[in-house]
């Protein structure tokens, strides 16, 4: 059995890195945003609000897809739209895949964050208030530094649980290799394809060592904003 | 009060009303440079009315301004956010910002002010306080009384045109509480700005208060001066009464350096001390507790206490069932007596008759 990876399979690799990637970034600003609203402010809809938020956690990812497929579709309302004016496609592309990742993790990223909004002391934000800090002074200033554990931890569950990412992806993105087979998707078309066990079983221990890695380094970063901050014991 | 330009440009001036299901915030006073203790009982509306003057409440009625400088308006719409109001506030517990060191959280508010506002110095502030050894540390490592200083040092070095203090020493211990007072007397006298101070400790009140704003149940029942405030009996539910003692205004009159005695003299007399190391013509605060103070009917002699004062009883206070009385002397100045009502009744005490009331001891609240 040879261990050494074929282009095929190192090129799988750094697409799954780059559509976690950019699925976690994509989401950073809208997730932020929207954990803060559920932490802090109180709405009408707001209920709503959590319960789409939340929807891709509890229902079938191959649905999620779908409902991409027929939203930004190239004959879906938004993906025509996009495609007529702008000339963009997203279905069956990898930044296609990047977007279905990024919906299936986004309810991870909004649940860590807003946990962490929401056990900040906001009698140290009212303080930084009368210190001279505006809304958004502090939020840059102070309540974002403080939810930097939660962000973390948000941010390193959305980026692995996009890197396994499949039902979506496949739906909305499909599985070309070397534009959407990201690792999870080239595993399983070579468990698929008869003769091609060596090649599944390296890129099993290729998803390994990337969650792995991903683990052991947010641990690092979050004993380091620990030191830093000391919220936690 | 003599109107000062000086003084009305800096003045604190309050009139609000604002109201929460099941309670209603009625208040109107002024505050000139120097200490206004907002005094009352718990559920006064004492941190209401202070969080109003900082903006982190909004009332429903009234005016807040500082000299022409309206902070808010109900009539007018003007209501100026916390950031803006240029008010210092320091808290019961400190809120220093966990994730920055003592140095980020004294330039917090100190960096959020334009240069040509700043004036107040960083130096001056951290030498004032005695922060230089701690400005590296990291503000959990901080004991209680050393991150009330921080959080004292962080109000002022926003330049602020009045500064708030909501029971600062609630959360310390007593010895802790004797560290930062001669601070806050410090920031007092270095700054001319209106300090309100919140608290219902009778000792903080006695200590700094050279105005005092009294709140009830939302209510405002008094405000004056200090000693005036002290010597109302119809106020000793709130003040304390006979509890708190007489408290009055002395100035060093001589030094007697053979017997080691200092002699003071208040509104009514002179009294003679342990020797003060205070300059001849110094005004300070001292306090007679009622429990210092005997009484005689005529004039005593053989006796080792060099205070003997006369005067004439303005009130008796006591219950049939208590085995003491507090009595009320006029002797230029109110001060109470507590003696045992088996004395009253022996010594035939009456409003009007005249004694002499005999101090065994005086007690220094502030440094000064």
């Amino acid at each position: 059995m040879s261990f050494s990876l074929t282009t095929l399979e190192i090129e799988a690799l750094t697409l799954s890195l780059r559509v976690a990637t950019w699925s976690v970034l994509v989401s950073l600003v809208p997730g932020a945003a929207i954990a803060w609203l559920l932490a802090r402010r109180s709405f009408v809809g707001k209920g709503l609000l959590d319960a789409l938020v939340h929807l891709p956690l509890v229902l079938p990812p191959v649905a999620v897809g779908y409902v991409l497929l027929l939203t930004l579709g190239k004959q879906g309302l938004i993906g025509g739209w996009l495609d007529r004016f702008f000339g963009f496609t997203l279905a069956f592309t990898w930044q296609g895949a990047a977007l279905a990742s990024g919906v299936m993790a986004f309810p991870l990223l909004v649940r860590s964050l807003r946990l962490s909004f929401e056990a900040i002391d906001r009698r140290i934000e009212t303080a930084a208030r009368t210190l001279g800090a505006g809304p958004f002074d502090v939020f840059r200033n102070v309540t974002l530094p403080l939810a930097l554990p939660g962000l973390l931890t948000g941010v390193v569950l959305a980026f692995t649980r996009s890197l396994g990412e499949f039902g979506a992806t496949i739906a909305f993105a499909a599985s070309i290799p070397g534009e959407t087979q990201t690792l999870s998707l080239a595993l399983y078309a070579a468990m698929q394809s008869p003769g091609n066990e060596d090649a599944a079983f390296r890129l099993m221990c290729l998803s390994f060592v990337v969650a792995y890695i991903a683990l052991i380094g947010s641990e690092a970063c979050a004993r380091r904003i620990d030191r830093w901050i000391g919220s936690r014991a | 009060m003599d109107w000062q330009p000086s003084m009305s440009r800096s003045r604190l001036a309050v009139d609000i009303q604002h109201e929460v299901p099941g309670f209603a915030l009625a208040a109107a006073f002024n505050a000139d440079p120097g200490i206004t203790v907002l005094f009352g009982p718990s559920g006064a509306g004492k941190t209401m009315l202070v969080d109003v003057l900082a903006g982190l409440v909004s009332p429903q009625r009234g005016r807040i301004a500082i000299g022409d400088n309206v902070l808010f308006d109900a009539d007018r719409g003007i209501n100026l956010p916390p950031e803006r109001r240029r008010v210092g506030y320091v808290f019961q517990d400190a809120r220093l910002l966990p994730h920055m060191t003592v140095e980020s959280n004294l330039r917090f508010g100190w960096r959020r002010q334009p240069p040509e506002r700043r004036s107040i110095e960083f130096s001056q502030v951290v030498k004032l306080l005695g922060l230089e050894g701690l400005i590296d540390r990291r503000t959990r490592d901080l004991s209680g009384g050393e991150k009330q200083r921080v959080a004292l040092g962080r109000a002022m070095l926003t330049s602020p045109r009045v500064l708030l203090m909501d029971e600062p020493l609630a959360s310390l211990d007593h010895a802790r509480r004797h560290e930062i007072l001669p601070f806050i007397e410090r920031l007092r006298d270095e700054f001319e700005i209106p300090i309100v101070y919140v608290t219902h400790s009778i000792d903080e009140l006695v200590r700094l208060a050279a105005t005092v704003v009294l709140l009830d149940r939302g209510r405002l029942v008094a405000a004056g001066n200090l000693e005036e405030l002290m010597r109302r009996l119809d106020l000793a539910a709130y003040t304390g009464g006979a509890d708190a003692g007489a408290v009055l205004m002395a100035t060093i009159v001589r030094h007697d350096e053979r017997f080691e005695l200092t002699y003071i003299a208040f509104h009514g007399g002179e009294l003679a001390v342990p020797r003060l190391g205070l300059d001849v013509g110094r005004s300070f605060r001292v306090r007679i507790h009622a429990r210092d103070v005997a009484l005689a009917t005529f004039r005593p002699v053989g006796l080792s206490t060099l205070n003997v004062i006369p005067g004439k009883i303005t009130a008796i206070v006591g219950t049939e069932r208590a085995p003491q009385v507090d009595i009320l002397l006029d002797v230029g100045v109110p001060l109470w007596a507590r003696i045992t009502r088996k004395s009253a009744v022996d010594l035939r005490l009456t409003v009007g008759a005249p004694v002499y009331a005999l101090i065994k001891s005086i007690a220094f609240d502030s440094d000064r």
